[in-house]
């Protein structure tokens, strides 16, 4: 009994939380508690297999589909706030105290005699007694089992099935698409902008810098985007631009070190890195070029 | 030692499960609160197989196992197929035999 009175709080404050994050993961882990709390309390009930089962089964499988669904649904799947129908979430609250005090009321007057115990039934071992009744009483059912979960399996593999209305795009067809978008549209015909390039740190949430310190939007995961961690912009750059425009104004009577930035952001190494590689023009011209385009 | 404890327990959690139901937008969360009901009535049919000392409630709870997992299969498919053609996994917006 003690380790009833320790899960059941545990498990009725992680259910409640299932009603009150505002992520589905966070749910989805609050129901794994819920999940491993009641199989503890199986194994106090005298049914290990079902101790194994709810371990295996629902919190391995059943919760993990649950995961995997969640991450191909993606990002915006959160719960909207707004409620459609006025009232209706007061009302399911209303009604859903109700229910619970009903039940609760009802069970707790009712008295359930001296437990019997599953000692004699499991003399033998909970599995084997298990497994007596599965395949005698219930064998029929057992069989039909089978049938539900090959039908599930099958049904989930036809609704699942996406028909391909036009043909996978191949990394030539992407290529001939980029070449005619900037044909067309002028679109930048390179690869994009990395991130961290030009700034402080180098984290893919960091944008990158252009010349003129504003920041690079295309040099940022959309999905980062869409989550809203794109770090912002640095702190430093107006102390690095004053530095840079401080050293241009040295420029025509100081030594051209002094176009570097004091605190070793490397500015003025822009134009020389450039210059420095004329093997390759394409390779780092083309991304300060890119930059400059934005600009 | 009385098994009420667990059944009002399993009261308490189907209770919850029900909300959630209601409450929820996310399909998938709406779907989770189903499995919460579900664990709710497991608890109970285990409880009382211990009551009675016999093992037909385990029985019962295993079957209860079964079908669970082959409705959260069929169900999550259906969800993803929603979420294919209308980009959105809320209840809300699955309406189009309203009108």
């Amino acid at each position: 009994m003690i380790a009833f009175w320790v899960l059941a709080p545990i498990m009725v404050i992680a259910a409640l939380g299932i009603l009150f994050v505002r992520k589905a993961v966070h749910a989805a882990l609050l129901l794994a508690v819920v999940m491993i709390g009641l199989a503890v309390l199986y194994l106090v009930l005298e049914a290990p297999f079902l101790f194994a089962v709810q371990i295996v089964v629902y919190t391995g499988a059943i919760l993990m589909l649950f995961l995997f669904v969640l991450m191909l649904v993606g990002v915006d799947a959160s719960d909207s706030v707004v409620e459609t129908i006025r009232g209706q979430r007061v009302l399911a609250t209303l009604c859903g105290l109700a229910l619970g005090t009903v039940l609760v009321v009802a069970v707790a007057q009712i008295s359930l005699g001296p437990v019997v115990g599953l000692d004699e039934v499991n003399s033998s071992g909970n599995i084997e007694a298990l497994a007596n009744i599965l395949f005698s009483r219930y064998v029929f059912a057992f069989e039909v089992t089978s049938a539900l979960l090959i039908t599930a399996a099958v049904g989930a593999m036809v609704l699942a099935h996406r028909e391909r209305l036009t043909g996978k795009p191949t990394q030539a067809s992407m290529a001939a698409q980029r070449v005619r978008d900037y044909a067309e549209s002028g679109a930048h015909l390179g690869p994009l902008p990395s991130p961290g390039v030009y700034a402080r740190h180098n984290a893919v949430g960091t944008p990158a810098l252009l010349p003129d310190g504003s920041t690079a939007e295309s040099s940022i995961s959309r999905v980062l985007a869409a989550r809203g961690t794109v770090s912002p912009t640095p702190v430093d750059v107006d102390p690095v631009q004053r530095a840079i425009d401080e050293g241009v104004q040295d420029a025509p009577d100081g030594a051209p070190t002094s176009l570097n930035a004091p605190d070793g952001v490397a500015y003025g190494s822009v134009p020389s890195q450039t210059g420095t590689s004329p093997g390759q023009p394409n390779a780092t011209g083309d991304r300060g070029s890119t930059e400059g385009d934005h600009t | 030692m009385s098994l009420v404890p667990y059944v009002v327990l399993s009261s308490i959690l189907f209770t919850i499960g029900a909300v959630g139901v209601l409450v929820r937008r996310n399909a998938i969360v709406v779907f989770m609160c189903v499995e919460l009901m579900l664990n709710a009535c497991n608890l109970a049919l285990v409880a009382f197989a211990k009551q009675h000392g016999n093992l037909d409630g385990q029985i019962a709870a295993f079957f209860v196992m079964v079908v669970a997992a082959a409705e959260v299969v069929v169900g999550l498919a259906i969800i993803m197929t929603i979420f294919r053609t209308r980009h959105s996994a809320s209840v809300d917006d699955a309406s189009l035999l309203k009108y």
